[in-house]
C-alpha cells in the first residue's frame, strides 16, 4: 500500500503481521483487530449483498398480483432468509464487529483489543453461523420458513430445516456476546494514559452501551430458541400449546432479546453520527455528556418495552398501556440525541463530504422511521397497523434508513483510514442521492398501503395496491443500482484509488493521528491525550506534527 | 481513586482456609434449615422462605467463595446492573401474567 | 462507572492484564446468569398458573438424593476455593490434591443425577413419552422444564469437570502456578457459577411440597 512517498515511511498493518505466516494464512490465523476488522468487512457485505438479492426478488414477486416468479412457499421461505440474514448476519454485527473491532482500540490509544484471541474465535464462530444458515438452504426438507421470529406454535411444526436455522442464530449470538465481551473489557482496561470516561469519543460510548445489550440480552434468546430445538428434537413440553406450553411466553422472551436487539443494531450507528458531525462541521459536539448519557439510557430503557411488538397477542389490558407508556420514553433519549447533532452544525462551517451527506440522509429517514414508531407504539393505531406493510416500512426506514444509511456513513468517513486510498468523491456523491431517493420510492409506498391494509409477508395482493407496489420495486431496481455503484466505487479504490492523506476530513479523534494505514501495534508510542475529544484546536498542532 | 493502587490491593488478598471452611458450614446448615423447613407446611410463604434461604447462600458463595467483596468495586456494579435486569425482566413479564 | 478523568494507565507490553481477565470471566458469568435467568422465568410463569400440579409432579422427585447432590456441589466448591488459596500460598501439592477431590466430587453428581434420570425414565417419565402426555399440562411442563434446566445446568458440571482437568494438567506442569494464578482463579469462578444456579434449582424442584 505504501507508495513510498515518504522515505521514512513504516510498514502498515498490510505489511506487517501478528504470526508468520504470508498470504491467506497470515489473515485467517492473525490477532489484529484490524486485519479481523477487515474480515468481518468481507464476510458481513457477502451477506449483505445475498439479503439484497433476496429482497430485490421478493419485490419481483410482488410487480403484480398473483404468482409472477414464484409460489406461495418459496415466497415464505425468502422473506423468512431475508430477514434472518439481514438481522443476524448484517445489521447485529455489521457496525459492531466491523468498525468496532477496526476502531475501539484506535479511538481509545490502544494497541489492541482486551483478548485478540478470543476476537478472532468470535469471527470463526461467526463463520461457522453463517455457514449453518447456508447448509440449512440445501437439506432435504428445504429452507426455513417460519419468519425470522420463528413464532411459536409454527415454528414446532414446520417440517423445514428449524432447528438447524435456528441453531445457527444461536451460535451466531455466541459470537456477538464474545465480541461484546471483549469490548467492554477492551473499554475499561486498555484506555490510553489521560483518556478519561469523558474524554471517550462518542462511538466508544456507543459501542460500549451496545456491549452491555449484546452481553445481558443475547443469552435469553439464546436458551428461548435451544428449547425451540429441544422441542422439535424430543418433544419436551416447554412452548407448544399441545403439550401444554404458552405461546406468549415464546414471544415474551423472545422479545426480551430482539428488542434491545433493535438497538445493537441502532446504538453504533448513532455513534457513527456523532463522530462524523464534529468533523464535517468543524465545531465540537453539541452536549457531549448529554449524547454518551443517552446512549446509556437508550440501552436501559431499551429493555423495558418489549412488549410493544405483542399489543395484538393476547397480553393483558394493563400489560398493554404500561408497555405503551414506556415506549415512548424511548423517544426521549433519541430526541436529545437528534437534537444535539443538529445543534452541533449550527453555525459550524459545514463541508458536505460524502459522509456528511449519507448523515443527513440518516437524520432524515431515521426521523421518519423513529416517528412513525410513535404511531405504532400507542396502543389504539397498533390494532389497526399490526402485521401490516405500516410496520414493515416502519422498521426498513429505522433499520435500513438508519443504521443501513450510516453502514455507509461509517465506510466512506473510514475507508481513507482502513485502506490508505480515496475512493471517488463524484460517485460517492451520486451514490448518496440516488441512495436517498431510491429508499424513499422503495418504503414510502409501503407506509400507504399498510395504512390502507395490505398484510405484510403475502405473496399475492388485491388489485388496487398494484400501482404502490410497482413503484415500490421499481424503487428496488434503482437501490441495486446504487448498491453496485457503491461497491463498485470502493472495490475499485481499494485497488486503483489515489493515495489518501492521513487526514483527508480533518478530524481530531485519536484515529487521525496515525498513518493511513495505521502500523501494526497502531501507534508509534501510546499517545497520552490532552484535549478532549472534538478540540479541533489541536488540528494546527497535528499539521506539524505530521511534518 | 487510584485503580492500579487499588488493584494492587486486592491481588494480595489471599482469603484463609479457615473463612472458606466457616462459609461451607454455613451453607451447609443453610440447606439443612431449607430441607427441614419445606417439609412443613407454611403454603405460599414456603417459596419466600426457599428462595430467601437461597439467596443467602448465594451471596455467600459469591462474596466470599468468588471472593467479589475483595475485588475491584466496578465488578460489583456490574453484577448489580446484570441482576437488575433479571428483575426488570421477571417484573415487566408478571405485569403481563398477572392481570390476564 | 464514575471513575474520575483518570485513565487505569495499564502497560499494554507484554504485560499481562491480570484483572482484565477477570473481568472478562465476569462478564462471561454475567451471560450464563441471564441464560439460566430466562429459564427461571418459564418456571416462575408456569408455575403461577399451575401451582398444584407442580406440587403432584414434585412428589415424585427424591428429596433426599436432591440434597445429597446439593451436599456434594457446596462441598467441591469449598475443595476448588481451598486449592485456589493452596496455590497462591505456593502448596502446590494441597492445590492439586483439593482439584482432584473437586472433579471427583462432580463426577459423583453426575453419577447420582444418572440414576435419578433412569429411574424416572424406567418409570415412563420422560419427554414425549405416553404417561407424561396423558398428564395435565402443568405436569408436563414441570417435567419438561425439569429435564431441560437440570440437564443444561449437568452440561456445565461436565464442561467444568474439562476444565478443572485442564487446570491440573497445568498446575501439574507449573504453567499455572504461584505467579500465575488467573487461569485456575477464572476457572473457579465458574465452577462456583454451577453451583449457584443449583442451590436455586434444588429448592425449586426438591422441596415442592
Amino acid at each position: 500500500m505504501a507508495n513510498g512517498t515518504v522515505a521514512l515511511e513504516e510498514k502498515s498493518f498490510y505489511e506487517e503481521s501478528t504470526n508468520k505466516y504470508s498470504g491467506i494464512l497470515s489473515w485467517l490465523l492473525t490477532t489484529d483487530h484490524k486485519r479481523i476488522g477487515l474480515l468481518y468487512l468481507v464476510t458481513i457485505c457477502a451477506f449483505f449483498i445475498v439479503g439484497v438479492i433476496l429482497g430485490i426478488l421478493m419485490r419481483l414477486e410482488l410487480i403484480a398480483p398473483g404468482p409472477t416468479i414464484m409460489e406461495a412457499q418459496t415466497y415464505n421461505t425468502l422473506f423468512t432468509l431475508h430477514g434472518v440474514i439481514m438481522i443476524f448476519l448484517f445489521i447485529i454485527p455489521g457496525l459492531p464487529a466491523i468498525f468496532g473491532n477496526f476502531f475501539l482500540p484506535l479511538q481509545i490509544g490502544a494497541k489492541d483489543v482486551a483478548f485478540p484471541r478470543l476476537n478472532l474465535l468470535s469471527w470463526y464462530i461467526y463463520v461457522i453461523g453463517a455457514i449453518l444458515v447456508l447448509i440449512s438452504l440445501f437439506l432435504p426438507g428445504g429452507p426455513i420458513d417460519t419468519g425470522w421470529t420463528f413464532y411459536i406454535p409454527y415454528s414446532v411444526r414446520s417440517t423445514t430445516n428449524v432447528s438447524l436455522a435456528i441453531f445457527a442464530a444461536f451460535v451466531l449470538g455466541f459470537s456477538s456476546i464474545l465480541t461484546g465481551l471483549n469490548f467492554i473489557t477492551t473499554v475499561h482496561r486498555m484506555r490510553a494514559p489521560g483518556m478519561g470516561w469523558f474524554r471517550m469519543p462518542l462511538f466508544i460510548w456507543s459501542i460500549y452501551s451496545t456491549a452491555w445489550i449484546q452481553i445481558i440480552a443475547t443469552p435469553v434468546i439464546g436458551i428461548t430458541i435451544l428449547l425451540v430445538i429441544m422441542e422439535r428434537a424430543f418433544g419436551v413440553g416447554i412452548f407448544d400449546p399441545a403439550l401444554g406450553g404458552d405461546p406468549i411466553l415464546y414471544q415474551h422472551l423472545f422479545w426480551i432479546y430482539s428488542h434491545p436487539a433493535v438497538y445493537i443494531m441502532v446504538l453504533p450507528a448513532m455513534g457513527v453520527v456523532s463522530e462524523i458531525i464534529p468533523t464535517f462541521a468543524r465545531r465540537t459536539i453539541f452536549g457531549y455528556k448529554a449524547i454518551a448519557f443517552s446512549s446509556l439510557a437508550i440501552a436501559f430503557v431499551g429493555y423495558l418495552v418489549w412488549a410493544h411488538h405483542m399489543f395484538t397477542s393476547g397480553i393483558s389490558d394493563t400489560a398493554r398501556w404500561i408497555f405503551s407508556l414506556l415506549t415512548f420514553i424511548v423517544a426521549l433519549p433519541s430526541g436529545v440525541k437528534v437534537f444535539n447533532w443538529v445543534a452541533t452544525m449550527y453555525k459550524g462551517s459545514i463541508d458536505p463530504k460524502p459522509p456528511f451527506l449519507w448523515v443527513m440522509s440518516f437524520i432524515v429517514l431515521f426521523s421518519i422511521g423513529g416517528l412513525t414508531g410513535l404511531v405504532l407504539g400507542s396502543l389504539a393505531t397498533d390494532i389497526h397497523l399490526h402485521d401490516t406493510y405500516f410496520v414493515v416500512a416502519h422498521f426498513h426506514y429505522v433499520m435500513f434508513g438508519g443504521t443501513g444509511t450510516i453502514f455507509f456513513g461509517a465506510l466512506f468517513y473510514w475507508f481513507p483510514k482502513m485502506f490508505g486510498k480515496m475512493y471517488s468523491i463524484k460517485w460517492a456523491n451520486i451514490s448518496v442521492a440516488l441512495f436517498f431517493i431510491a429508499f424513499n420510492m422503495l418504503y414510502f409506498p409501503k407506509f400507504i398501503m399498510g395504512y390502507m391494509g395490505m398484510p405484510r409477508r403475502y405473496f399475492d395482493y388485491l388489485p388496487e395496491f398494484t400501482n404502490l407496489q410497482v413503484i415500490s420495486t421499481v424503487g428496488s431496481w434503482l437501490m441495486g443500482i446504487t448498491m453496485i455503484i457503491i461497491f463498485a466505487n470502493l472495490i475499485y479504490s481499494v485497488k486503483k484509488g489515489k493515495k489518501s492523506p492521513e487526514n483527508p476530513w480533518g478530524g481530531v479523534t485519536l484515529e487521525w493521528h496515525t498513518a493511513s494505514p495505521p502500523p501494526l501495534e497502531n501507534f508509534h508510542e501510546i499517545p497520552t491525550v490532552t484535549h478532549e475529544p472534538y478540540d479541533f484546536s489541536q488540528l494546527e498542532e497535528m499539521k506539524h506534527e505530521s511534518k | 481513586m487510584n485503580e492500579d493502587k487499588q488493584n494492587k490491593e486486592n491481588h494480595e488478598h489471599i482469603t484463609p482456609y479457615s473463612t472458606y471452611v466457616l462459609v461451607w458450614l454455613a451453607l451447609i446448615a443453610l440447606t439443612s434449615i431449607t430441607v427441614t423447613v419445606s417439609g412443613i407446611d407454611f403454603g405460599m410463604v414456603a417459596l419466600a422462605i426457599a428462595m430467601l434461604i437461597a439467596a443467602v447462600k448465594s451471596s455467600l458463595v459469591i462474596n466470599i467463595f468468588m471472593h467479589i467483596k475483595f475485588d475491584e468495586p466496578i465488578f460489583k456494579v456490574f453484577l448489580m446492573v446484570s441482576l437488575f435486569t433479571l428483575v426488570i425482566i421477571f417484573v415487566l413479564t408478571f405485569f403481563d401474567l398477572v392481570n390476564r | 462507572m464514575n471513575q474520575s478523568s483518570h485513565a487505569p494507565a495499564v502497560e499494554q507490553h507484554a504485560h499481562r492484564d491480570d484483572i482484565g481477565a477477570k473481568m472478562g470471566m465476569w462478564l462471561f458469568l454475567f451471560t450464563e446468569l441471564l441464560l439460566f435467568g430466562g429459564m427461571f422465568l418459564m418456571y416462575a410463569y408456569y408455575r403461577f398458573q399451575y401451582p398444584d400440579q407442580f406440587k403432584i409432579a414434585a412428589m415424585e422427585l427424591s428429596t433426599s438424593m436432591g440434597t445429597l447432590n446439593t451436599i456434594i456441589l457446596l462441598t467441591s466448591s469449598l475443595t476448588v476455593a481451598i486449592a485456589i488459596t493452596a496455590l497462591r500460598k505456593g502448596n502446590r501439592f494441597l492445590a492439586l490434591l483439593n482439584l482432584f477431590v473437586t472433579i471427583v466430587f462432580a463426577l459423583a453428581f453426575m453419577v447420582n443425577k444418572l440414576f435419578e434420570w433412569s429411574a424416572k425414565i424406567s418409570h415412563g417419565i420422560y419427554p414425549g413419552s405416553e404417561d407424561i402426555l396423558n398428564k395435565p399440562n402443568g405436569e408436563i411442563l414441570f417435567y419438561g422444564l425439569y429435564y431441560v434446566m437440570t440437564g443444561l445446568h449437568g452440561l456445565h458440571v461436565i464442561i467444568g469437570v474439562v476444565i478443572l482437568s485442564f487446570m491440573f494438567v497445568f498446575i501439574y506442569k507449573g504453567s499455572v502456578n504461584k505467579d500465575n494464578f488467573m487461569k485456575l482463579e477464572n476457572s473457579g469462578l465458574y465452577w462456583h457459577l454451577v453451583d449457584l444456579i443449583w442451590i436455586f434449582l434444588f429448592p425449586l424442584f426438591y422441596l415442592i411440597h
